[in-house]
């Protein structure tokens, strides 16, 4: 088993069903799509073979995979996970697998459609495991383009103007990070390899300032595909106009693909410059999640409203990523997998009304209990997961990342010498209230959608869920219900994880 | 000319045969002139654009195969040709390049094409050949002003065009003027040098401290030709109106093959014949070389900053060019700066250069096929490409995103390993100005690809029909563009080993 490939192979088989489906006649229909979903069940059954085979106790990374690709440029194909990552990998393969079941409807183009949607999955795999900055950056990249295809092919409502203003902010914020990527290459030994890079960072003389000054770029540069205020604006925008399947994955998990580089490179590189700017992420997320909050509150478009609760999910994340210790990171860990489920569930859930009814406007949907009981049930379970209710995974990952920041406000800031990070434990406070708000208001409106007496006669004569959409929902659920039962499924696999980070953040 | 005729290699018939890639160029420009007698007047002249291609390939394959042996340099036709690993790489970009372009002119119909146009395509490929392998003064100013004639003829090839006409003209006076200092100054060598106008005759003079401001002043003089060449600043006025004006597989083919065969010449001129980087290395050579990092400063701002204000897309390509003159001249200023190791350098500029040159012919490819299709080259005239013809689309975003060095395009990899030479000899404020004009050019770059695929045309249902040779081009570049960052070692070898040839003497 040590020597199979897993790893590349999860990468692998979404890019071998992209180019079975693209050999598969046009109007094959049913042959596409049950390639796809063959492709992305196999995805995620491997990804639960890696989940449960990673080994707790030894921690680290590994499933590694090295061989030399560019030697004179310092680089080699390397792959490999850690506990942080591995939940990541089986977060991607369920919401896939999701994404393919509720898009089965689809009609328009289907061939080109999930061949896309594959190059994508492999994209966002690939930059889970990828542990080598060259070989992540083109996979970083290998994600952006086919979303902007997606989007301005199958979008809705000004599509292409969405389309691209998520790819222009997206690719210039990768571009930041990868200016930030090629310094650190330059300054440390011409070496793309993660942990060549890691060592020889620490090891340069001014180690210090090269971590100052480079930090910021990276965290900010990846930070823009997690929605980082200001830099999130893409992201409703890139929401509303979105496919479902496509809503599902950028909300569910790329976006954590932006944490999770944020964190892999900005501070696990640069841990001394993560702890002279945190103050500034912390202050970044804190504007985040109260934007979030306000203008989630004046939406009335169900797709704009679940968008503003990724972006809170995120910011919950990005803060615990900034308490920089290991209660605020094992929370980060959960809560970008919880988190992940719970936003690919309620665009799943939007996109099913959508696509019966062609409506959004929370004002012109009512009764739907009726018609989708289902949904109403998921969407109930989404929306206290967000708010972190006891019984759900949103509660232990948001109380370990609050709990972690007020931790944090007890530790020295090297920003400002000679005080404490004391304003945090207010930003906590503050983050409670604002996602409990956030979350309330979502609440609401699934009153309004679903619980309402129905007033509109034509919606309850829509279509009833048909049985993969239920099967999507219940897989999706039943996930958020378990986790949130059995926490330790996932939390102790991120615990051997975030060791492991903090040896490195306290060695810096 | 010294002793350099005196040999008897001259008339050696094995002389001949290192040169043989460019012998049988000679032979095909002139065999697909004949060919044209014999086809009926006023008939169709494609076959004879394939014919050219076909042709270009077939030598294109004898190119490759005559691999020299890289620690054994030969001299040939007394000294005037250098047979190395360097010309054997420069020779497989420019007989590319021309190949690429004679296929893209096959159906670019805007003018009447005949076979004077391919062979005058086939002989400027020779020439350029000629220059890459150039050893001596001679046959450096023989060699640059074949190519440059032949283009000044193709830029002006247009007889329809005001454009055309004006392109040829202005090429032509700029070329002249700078081509009569360049002379000036090789003048200059020839009597410093004692009457002797090899490379190595010159080293000697340039080590010579007392011979030390005549040399600069004489470089300084050399140098004007090589910034026409290349397009860098301030010798880059020409360029936006040639490329405009000429025919746009032409355009393609200035920008990239030429501007290649004025960076070799550069470099040549600068290893060989002013010693940087051997024991010959100069007081004139490091104030040669001290000038590199102005240039490649200016070069590169001032093409990026025009490049934002072009409404035309031929004219935006134009000052992309001249910045990514500026990029490549990054690569110059770093083995100007006497690196531990020049061969990263050096292999970093014939990396660019070549990588360079398939990017660039894609997009001018595209440009032409819209060109002709819609009936401009403004950048509204790319509205709705994406969906009217979404392969041509693609292959014009690759082109972009490569030339903007965006991951995983082999773009990228260029520019990496420009940097990477850069900063190797602490050129950090270069870098840092060149990653900025990189941040810069993605506006203009998007602005295209956004056009592609955001504008609406009232056109946007009618198919695009894009002839074969054409489509072949866009596709086999594209693929190139994409591919070569992962199959980059053997590539990079071999730019290694031509960097590498400086080393060894004749």
């Amino acid at each position: 088993m040590a020597n199979f490939p897993i790893l590349t192979l999860i990468m692998l088989v979404p890019i071998i069903g992209a180019a079975i489906i693209l050999l598969i006649p046009r109007e094959r229909d049913e042959a596409i799509k049950t390639v796809a979903a063959m492709a992305s069940l196999t995805s995620l059954v491997l990804s639960i073979a890696v989940f449960f085979g990673y080994d707790r106790v030894l921690g680290g990374f590994q499933f590694q995979e090295k061989i030399d690709w560019i030697p004179q440029f310092g680089i080699g194909y390397h792959v490999g996970v850690d506990g942080f990552s591995a939940p990541q990998l089986v977060l991607t393969g369920v919401v896939t697998f999701c994404a393919v079941l509720v898009s089965w409807r689809l009609q328009d183009r289907p061939r080109e459609y999930f061949a896309f949607l594959l190059v994508l999955v492999a994209g966002v795999f690939g930059s889970f495991i990828a542990l080598d900055l060259f070989l992540l950056l083109i996979f970083y990249e290998l994600v952006l383009f086919p979303v902007y295809v997606l989007i301005a092919g199958w979008g809705s409502k000004r599509r292409e103007y969405a389309a691209m203003k998520l790819t222009i902010y997206l690719f210039v914020g990768s571009l930041v990070a990868i200016v930030g990527i090629l310094a650190l290459y330059f300054l440390a030994g011409n070496s793309f390899n993660w942990f060549d890079l890691q060592a020889n960072i620490a090891a340069l003389p001014d180690t210090e300032q090269v971590q100052r000054l480079w930090f910021l770029p990276v965290f900010v540069g990846f930070g823009v595909l997690a929605s980082l205020w200001p830099f999130h604006n893409w992201s409703p925008d890139g929401y509303a106009a979105a496919p479902t399947a496509v809503s599902m994955l950028h909300g569910g998990v790329l976006k954590a693909t932006g944490a999770y580089c944020a964190l892999r490179i900005g501070v696990q590189l640069m841990p001394e410059g993560a702890k002279f700017w945190m103050p500034v992420v912390v202050f970044l997320c804190l504007a985040g999640l109260i934007y979030a909050a306000a203008i989630a509150y004046r939406q009335t478009d169900l797709k704009y409203i679940v968008g503003f609760s990724s972006v809170s999910h995120l910011g919950l994340v990005l803060l615990g990523i900034a308490a920089l210790n290991e209660l605020g990171l094992n929370g980060a860990g959960l809560e970008l997998f919880a988190g992940g489920v719970m936003t690919g569930l309620m665009f799943s859930l939007v996109g099913m009304i959508y696509e019966r009814a062609h409506l959004r406007d929370v004002r012109e949907l009512n009764g739907m209990l009726r018609v989708m009981p289902l949904a109403a049930i998921g969407f109930v379970i989404g929306a206290l997961t967000l708010m972190g209710m006891p019984g759900l995974p949103g509660f232990p990952a948001e109380l370990q990342i609050l709990m972690g920041l007020w931790d944090a406000s007890q530790t020295p800031s090297t920003m400002f010498q000679g005080s404490t990070n004391g304003w945090y434990a207010i930003v906590a406070v503050v983050a409670v209230i604002s996602i409990v708000i956030n979350a309330a208001w979502t609440l609401r409106v699934a009153q309004r959608v679903y619980f309402s007496e129905p007033k509109d006669m034509e919606l309850q004569k829509l279509p009833r869920l048909d049985a993969l959409e239920k099967v999507a929902i219940v897989f999706m659920c039943a996930i958020l219900i378990v986790v949130g039962l059995l926490p330790n499924t996932v939390m102790s696999v991120v615990e051997a994880g975030v060791q492991s980070i903090l040896r490195t953040i306290q060695a810096g | 000319m010294g002793g350099s005729f005196g040999s008897n290699a001259a008339g050696d018939a094995s002389a001949f045969l290192g040169i043989l890639p460019e012998v049988l160029l000679v032979i095909w420009g002139l065999v697909v002139l004949g060919v044209d007698l014999v086809l009926k007047h006023g008939g169709k002249r494609r076959p004879l654009g394939v014919l050219a291609a076909l042709g270009m390939l077939g030598i294109l394959v004898v190119a490759v195969l005559m691999r020299p042996p890289a620690d054994q340099p030969a001299a040939l036709l007394g000294g005037m040709v250098r047979n190395d690993m360097f010309t054997y790489v420069f020779r497989i970009i420019f007989i590319v390049g021309g190949a690429l372009t004679c296929l893209v002119s096959i159906d670019y119909r805007k003018m009447r094409i005949g076979s004077e146009y391919y062979s005058i395509v086939i002989f400027a490929t020779m020439a350029m050949s000629l220059m890459a392998a150039a050893n001596d003064l001679i046959m450096l100013y023989l060699a640059t002003e074949a190519a440059s004639f032949s283009l000044y003829l193709l830029a002006g090839f247009n007889r329809n065009s005001k454009l055309s006409a004006e392109a040829g003209i202005k090429y032509f006076i700029f070329g002249a003027v700078t081509s009569t200092v360049m002379l000036f100054g090789l003048s200059l060598f020839f009597g410093l040098s004692g009457g002797n106008t090899s490379y190595q005759a010159v080293a000697q003079a340039a080590a010579n401290p007392a011979l030390r401001v005549p040399v600069t002043f004489a470089a300084l003089l050399v140098l004007v030709g090589f910034a026409f060449k290349t397009s860098a600043v301030p010798f880059q006025f020409w360029a936006p109106d040639v490329y405009q004006g000429a025919p746009t597989p032409i355009s393609g083919f200035i920008s990239t093959a030429s501007k290649a065969a004025g960076f070799a010449i550069l470099i040549r001129f600068m290893f060989y014949g002013l010693g940087v980087g051997t024991q010959f290395a100069s007081d004139a050579a490091l104030a040669f070389a001290a000038l590199m990092q102005p240039l490649a400063i200016l070069t590169m701002v001032l093409g990026s900053l025009l490049a934002l204000m072009q409404r035309d897309v031929k004219r935006m390509l134009a000052y992309s060019s001249i910045a990514q003159a500026g990029y490549i001249l990054i690569g110059v200023t770093a083995l100007a700066a006497g690196p531990a190791e020049p061969e990263q350098a050096l292999a970093a500029v014939i990396f660019y250069v070549a990588t360079y040159l398939l990017t660039n012919i894609c997009a001018f490819a595209v440009v032409g096929m819209v060109e002709q299709r819609v009936g401009g080259t403004d950048i509204s005239d790319f509205n709705g490409l994406g969906r009217r013809a979404p392969y041509l689309a693609l292959g014009m975003t690759a082109a972009l995103l490569s030339l903007l060095g965006a991951p995983p395009l082999v773009g990228f990899v260029a520019k990496l390993v420009i940097f990477g030479a850069a900063v190797s000899v602490n050129l950090i404020g270069l870098v840092v100005i060149a990653v900025v004009m990189v941040l810069v050019s993605v506006v203009y770059y998007l602005n295209v690809v956004r056009a592609m695929y955001v504008e609406r045309t009232e056109r946007d249902a009618e198919p695009f029909y894009v002839p074969a040779p054409t489509g072949l081009v866009v596709l086999v570049t594209a693929m190139a563009i994409v591919l070569l960052t992962v199959f980059s070692p053997p590539f990079w070898n071999l730019a290694i080993e031509a960097a590498q040839s400086f080393r060894f003497p004749l």
